[in-house]
């Protein structure tokens, strides 16, 4: 099995990573081939925390940015009206120059359009970087983690992505949130759990991923933590929408202690890893139906 | 005028309930919800919408393929990998497009447009807290910082027009883009953290993150009981951070409780413990 399945939601602190975790070690268990943990979560990577493997490979994540000569340059403004970003500060009448780092997303287009030799060149900004670790059994994590302080998340996710191993099975943990980081993630994987609670916030966050998959043409299901919390809504919603409850994870004082701890609940609590294997049952009948259509 | 934001770096520690209970206790605020990728506050404020107004999001490049002649000089050029030749022809796709524009820039036959994507709202409402300044981001939308950027001018320039004196924060989880925005030019963060390994391990980030900003921090810690010796290393990192933790709060249903009741702790529990701890809470922020 080569699949890509992505953990997602559009509320932060749902479970995301509590489930790509134990559905992971659940596989491990069960199968025999090479699985692949993917932590996209670039802005708090938190996977590593729990699988504690070897690094065995960093690779920067960079982007090409602009260095502007002010020597050579004649001030003619094409590049600072080419920056979709206001990344180039242009005063002409004081014939000022200068490139704004922070806001430069590296697309090239100032390069592009500069008519004058040897104006702009380009130098690379590290935005993150890619770090793999090696677990048991030969699996692996592939974690992509920004800088603190750059604001620049989708190129990191972009690279972790392709750092992957396509004849893996994925495991990939989504950022939290609707926006740009969460589509470059779920935009090629075969299909989503999204992960919710049963509580006001939970489901306005769910109606948002769920807009959001049905836009980008996605297969998902629902699993619902913390169930007892709350209230009901949630499973009315569901129904109305037609759409599939994989699995729910009762709230339990026990279950957030092991969690706290950083342990895997599938080793702990047996009953748990019977509902993590019933889950990716429920999955893969899906993917193996969409596989057979096609 | 005061700029107070509750933030978490890891999401689900509580921000919006703590920040809805300060909107209970806090006088003459305007609150906002910088959340814009995932907001929640509204579902606890109910706002009545006076101004709804559509945001500019961004602009993103769509081709006309009746004019393109599939050259293949856009797709070299895009560094987002937007573009491919899908069945013989020359596609972008909505979900990879930066909006740079240097495909408009260099197609030799113009058949590329930049379009406004103009899915994103903002609002200016009324609460039963005061007025409240939120937004809704476009699914998929890129630039939630930069629409971050705009709700907070809004809400400073209409403390300043109104003479409010606290403008309450709703911060986004992470550390990047939205957060960063969030953050620039505030007076006094509030740390939401729980003990949980990744819990701490974000909240490291945020502190160093904030470190970057000319603001004063400090940290909650939420839960706190769920796991009282991760809360003892958390206190120790904030001692070693020079932050102080201004509450340990204990696990409490009353939270989502009072959240189905679209209530805030405060209105939904105006006596208990919780309430007190957190005007307690309030008070210091305010106080700073």
């Amino acid at each position: 099995m080569t699949y890509k399945i992505a953990i997602a939601s559009g509320k932060g602190g749902t479970g995301k990573t509590t489930v790509s975790l134990n559905l992971f070690y659940t596989l491990q268990k069960q199968l025999d081939q090479k699985i692949q943990l993917v932590d996209c979560d670039v802005e708090e990577p938190n996977i590593n925390l729990f699988t504690k493997g070897e690094l065995h490979s960093v690779s920067d994540v960079n982007i090409k940015i602009p260095v502007i000569d002010s020597d050579k340059c004649v001030y003619c403004g094409d590049c600072a009206s080419a920056c979709a970003y206001n990344a180039i500060l242009f005063v002409k009448s004081i014939s000022h120059i200068a490139v704004l780092e922070d806001l430069c997303h590296g697309c090239g287009a100032c390069t592009y359009v500069c008519n004058q030799p040897d104006v702009i060149v380009e130098k690379d900004k590290k935005l993150g970087e890619v770090n793999v670790y090696s677990l048991e059994n030969g699996n692996e994590l592939v974690e992509g983690k920004i800088e603190i302080g750059s604001a620049i998340a989708v190129p990191v996710i972009g690279k972790t992505l392709k750092s992957t191993d396509e004849n893996a099975l994925r495991i990939i943990d989504a950022p939290p949130g609707t926006s740009c980081p969460v589509m470059e993630t779920i935009k090629d994987v075969d299909y989503t759990i999204l992960v919710t609670e049963p509580t006001p916030f939970g489901l306005n966050d769910l109606k948002l991923m769920v807009e959001t998959m049905r836009k980008m043409k996605g297969k998902f299901g629902v699993v619902i933590n913390r169930a007892g919390l709350g209230n009901l809504a949630i499973y009315d919603y569901l129904k109305e929408e037609k759409i599939e409850l994989l699995m729910e994870i009762p709230f339990d004082k026990n279950l957030a202690r092991i969690y706290s701890e950083g342990k895997i609940m599938v080793d702990e609590v047996p009953a748990i890893y019977e509902k993590y294997v019933k889950l990716f049952d429920k999955v893969k009948l899906n993917l193996d139906e969409a596989n057979s259509y096609s | 005028m005061k700029q107070i934001v509750i933030v978490s770096g890891k999401g689900g520690t509580g921000k919006t309930s703590i920040t809805s209970a300060f909107a209970s206790i806090a006088q003459n605020k305007i609150l906002v919800d910088c959340d814009v990728d995932a907001a929640d506050l509204f579902l606890i404020t109910q706002p009545t919408i006076l101004e709804s107004h559509e945001y500019e999001g961004g602009k993103i490049a769509v081709l006309d393929p009746e004019v393109c002649t599939n050259c293949g000089i856009c797709e070299e050029l895009c560094r987002f990998d937007a573009i491919s030749l899908v069945d013989g022809q020359t596609t972008i796709s909505e979900f990879s497009c930066d909006g740079c524009k240097l495909c408009e820039i260099a197609c030799p036959v113009d058949a590329i447009k930049m379009v406004e994507n103009m899915d994103s709202r903002w609002f200016e409402s009324e609460t039963r807290f005061g007025p409240m300044i939120h937004a809704k981001l476009g699914i998929g939308e890129d630039n939630s910082g930069k629409l971050v950027t705009k709700i907070r001018d809004i809400a400073n320039k209409k403390a300043k027009e109104q003479e409010i004196e606290t403008v309450l924060i709703d911060g986004p989880p992470g550390i990047g883009c939205p957060v960063i925005s969030t953050l620039t030019g505030v007076d006094v963060a509030l740390m939401v953290t729980e003990p949980t390994l990744s819990g701490m391990h974000d909240l490291n980030r945020l502190i160093e993150l904030a470190k970057g900003f000319k603001l004063k921090s400090y940290v909650l810690i939420n839960k706190y009981d769920l796991n009282p010796n991760i809360s003892d290393e958390i206190e120790a990192l904030c001692l070693k951070e020079e932050l102080e933790v201004l509450a340990k709060v204990p696990f409490n249903r009353d939270f989502v409780d009072a959240m189905v009741n679209q209530k805030t702790v405060v209105e939904y529990a105006p006596e208990s413990e919780l309430s007190k701890m957190l005007t307690e809470v309030w008070n210091r922020l305010e106080k700073d």
